[in-house]
């Protein structure tokens, strides 16, 4: 097990490492660096002094060359110093902090939302391979997958408004926007969550329900399954005791796939719902060429990412044995 | 290629049974088809495709007008095609015309038909000119209502045809599929080959480096990457940048798989074979291990052909992929951004979207049977 650690500890550190390469390429790929952009939200048409842009550039080392340029990003940014948004002329930190633990109250409910519905539907599914709801599933779930997250947002606003005219846009209903924490608030709030997790769960759903079922199914054929059933097991116990358990590891090993999608998924519906969470703060950011904000939001996530994918590996390897290898 | 399959191969493995070729050598090409072929949501996907693109090949004819003619009915509602009139008289296919008013309240134009006016359609109509293929200009269309206006779809903002809109943002949305899987196609096969052929510590970095990318999500790193490129680029520019920017994610899949099965055939006898006959690596890479994994390759880029276009509308829908004049599905969807848009003038984001999906659901349809078909020997 202590190997284990150590090893996939190890990967994990190269993962990030990779990852903050790229999010640096983010920050530099935009043509002027960001004294142009800087100077561009503050002047408002003022002329400033060569002089001055020159002085700004020093003060910021943007005449070092990359590899110089990377170190001073990176250790800063270890050290909890993301850098400044311009934008909205405050510390990157102070904007995570506000709009994080939105996106991961979204993020994490919607992950144990997916699996929880898609591993009984997969084995439904594959049990009663070619039932009526079978084929129902099998339906749904092609939908589903073919259903961008933002469309599904779209289309239930539309519903919404139509036939219940009500507001599903926002955290909170209109007359609980101002109003003091209350049991109400509260409520009104995680209505307003569950109808995003509904929308981004569900293309995992379709996706994860589809590997259970097909992983069951391989299962299924095997002759363990015929001899216990040959020695009297009752049908549910025996399928639930030794098929499903063999299969639902390479399921839940998933998650490396899954999470990723899951966040962008939270990202552009928590746009479309105008929830508060890093996914508008990010689309802000990059119309406006607010790099370090940018770049700072795709580290952040996608190393909340990797920890996520390595907590629940960690979580396999000790429920199933068999992959310490 | 790998040896050729004979018929009594295929009867030992009962996967496809064709009476007709009793006796003949069936190349595994060909059976890989009978396979497909009894996916049979597969192969209607793969007819609607096909249709799908030759509309779009032709999509000035076959679109009423041009994509920025502007009309003075705003915001105007689909017209529904009738056969008979009012008094139940048969007709013919007609539409009726707008019979416009302001709403008092919300100052909004409302629409209603016209039954004094009806406007009879016909096929191969003259209209305005335009261009087919880039190679001589006609102004025939397929259809029009000679004397009238017919707007199937409904009319935008500045009272646009969204049929014709559609049809053209379809030249977009779908090429931008098309080249970016090739490109993905080139990369993947480049990067997966090496890491498979030489292994070691190449491989090892290159792997970590796919994982670090997978790790991503993907929308935050498009949104990234899309910022990078300049707004005062001309749209060709900007077209092909987005291109880049989506291959730049999706060639990771085809690398994976490239790599498992280059790792897989580089043992196998007859590569062994052509190496003992003094073949080069080169020619080993082209002539025997490349064809073997096509199909692989195939299926991979079939499925990741929806992924693509989502990823055009979701960023032209956000406003940092394509950006008008240019017109796109994601363009188009960009008007549902405005809750008023969505819920009183819904035919502006139904159409598009029940064109993304219904393309996205044909592809992953089609996808789904090739992987099937793909190893034409297994059950």
């Amino acid at each position: 097990m202590l190997a284990y650690l150590m090893h996939r500890s190890l990967q994990m550190v190269a993962t990030v490492f990779i990852i903050s390469v790229i999010a640096f390429l983010v920050i530099q790929l935009p043509p002027g660096d960001f004294v142009n952009s800087y100077l561009a939200t503050l002047s408002g048409g003022d002329q400033i002094t060569q002089d001055a842009v020159e002085a700004l550039r020093a003060q910021f080392g943007l005449d070092d060359n990359l590899l110089v340029q990377y170190w001073r990003w990176i250790s800063n940014l270890l050290m909890g110093n993301f850098g400044i948004s311009f934008q909205y002329q405050r510390t990157v930190l102070d904007l995570l902090e506000e709009r994080l633990p939105l996106t991961l109250a979204i993020t994490i409910p919607t992950a144990l939302f997916v699996y929880a519905l898609a591993v009984p539907i997969g084995i439904y599914s594959a049990v009663r391979q070619y039932s009526v709801l079978d084929y129902t599933f099998t339906f749904v779930g092609f939908i589903g997958l073919a259903i961008p997250n933002f469309l599904m947002a779209i289309l239930l606003i539309y519903v919404n408004s139509t036939y219940f005219g009500g507001n599903v846009a926002g955290l909170f209903s209109p007359e609980y926007e101002l109003a003091p924490w209350s049991v109400g608030r509260v409520l009104d709030m995680l209505s307003n969550l569950s109808l995003a997790i509904l929308i981004i769960g569900l293309g995992g759903t379709a996706a994860t329900m589809r590997v259970m079922r097909g992983m069951l199914l391989d299962e299924l054929s095997q002759a363990y399954v015929e001899t216990a059933r040959a020695k009297g097991l009752p049908e549910w116990k025996l399928i639930l005791k030794y098929p499903v358990r063999v299969a639902i590891s390479p399921v839940l090993s998933t998650i490396g796939f899954t999470l990723p999608h899951l966040v962008s998924g939270t990202e552009i519906t928590a746009t479309v719902l105008n929830l508060p969470t890093t996914g508008p703060l990010l689309l802000n950011a990059v119309r406006s060429q607010d790099m370090f904000l940018a770049a700072s939001i795709i580290f952040i996530l996608s190393v909340l990412t990797v920890i996520g994918t390595f907590l629940s590996d960690l979580l396999l390897v000790w429920a199933d044995p068999r992959i310490r290898l | 290629m790998t040896a050729e399959a004979t018929t009594s191969e295929i009867g030992d493995e009962g996967a496809v049974a064709v009476p007709a070729a009793v006796g003949k050598v069936v190349s595994p090409a060909r059976l890989t088809w009978w396979k497909f072929r009894r996916h049979r949501l597969a192969v209607a996907s793969l007819v609607f495709l096909i249709a799908a693109y030759l509309v779009t090949l032709f999509a000035s004819f076959v679109s009423p007008s041009s994509p920025s003619t502007r009309s003075r009915y705003l915001y105007a509602p689909p017209q529904s095609v009738h056969l008979f009139d009012k008094d139940g008289t048969f007709r013919g296919p007609f539409v009726y015309g707008y019979r416009m008013s302001r709403d008092p309240k919300t100052m909004r134009l409302v629409y209603a038909d016209d039954p004094s006016r009806i406007f009879p359609l016909a096929l191969f109509v003259r209209g305005e000119t335009h261009e087919v293929l880039g190679l001589f200009e006609t102004d025939l269309h397929l259809f029009g209502a000679p004397g009238g206006y017919v707007f199937l779809a409904g009319t935008d903002a500045f009272g646009r045809d969204m049929l014709s809109r559609l049809l053209h943002g379809a030249q977009i949305s779908l090429s931008v599929g098309m080249i970016s899987v090739l490109l993905s196609l080139v990369l993947g096969l480049l990067i997966g080959g090496v890491s498979g052929l030489f292994g070691g510590r190449i491989d090892t970095v290159i792997q970590r480096i796919i994982e670090a990318i997978i790790a991503i999500p993907t929308i935050p790193l498009w949104l990234g990457l899309a910022a990078a490129v300049p707004r005062d680029w001309p749209p060709v520019y900007q077209y092909f940048a987005i291109l880049l920017v989506l291959s730049l994610v999706s060639w990771t899949s085809t690398a994976r798989v490239a790599r498992g099965r280059f790792l897989a055939l580089r043992e196998q006898d007859f590569v062994t074979a052509a190496r003992v006959y003094g073949a080069g690596w080169f020619r080993i890479i082209a002539r025997h291990l490349v064809p073997n994994l096509m199909s692989y390759v195939i299926v991979t880029l079939t499925l990741a052909i929806p992924g693509i276009i989502i990823g055009e509308t979701a960023l032209s829908f956000l406003g940092v992929g394509l950006k008008p004049p240019t017109v796109s599905w994601g363009v188009l969807l960009q008007e549902a951004q405005k809750i008023q848009t969505i819920t009183f003038y819904p035919w502006l984001w139904i159409g598009p979207a029940a064109c993304v999906v219904s393309i996205v659901l044909a592809f992953n349809f089609l996808g789904d049977g090739a992987r099937d078909a793909a190893d034409p020997f297994s059950r």
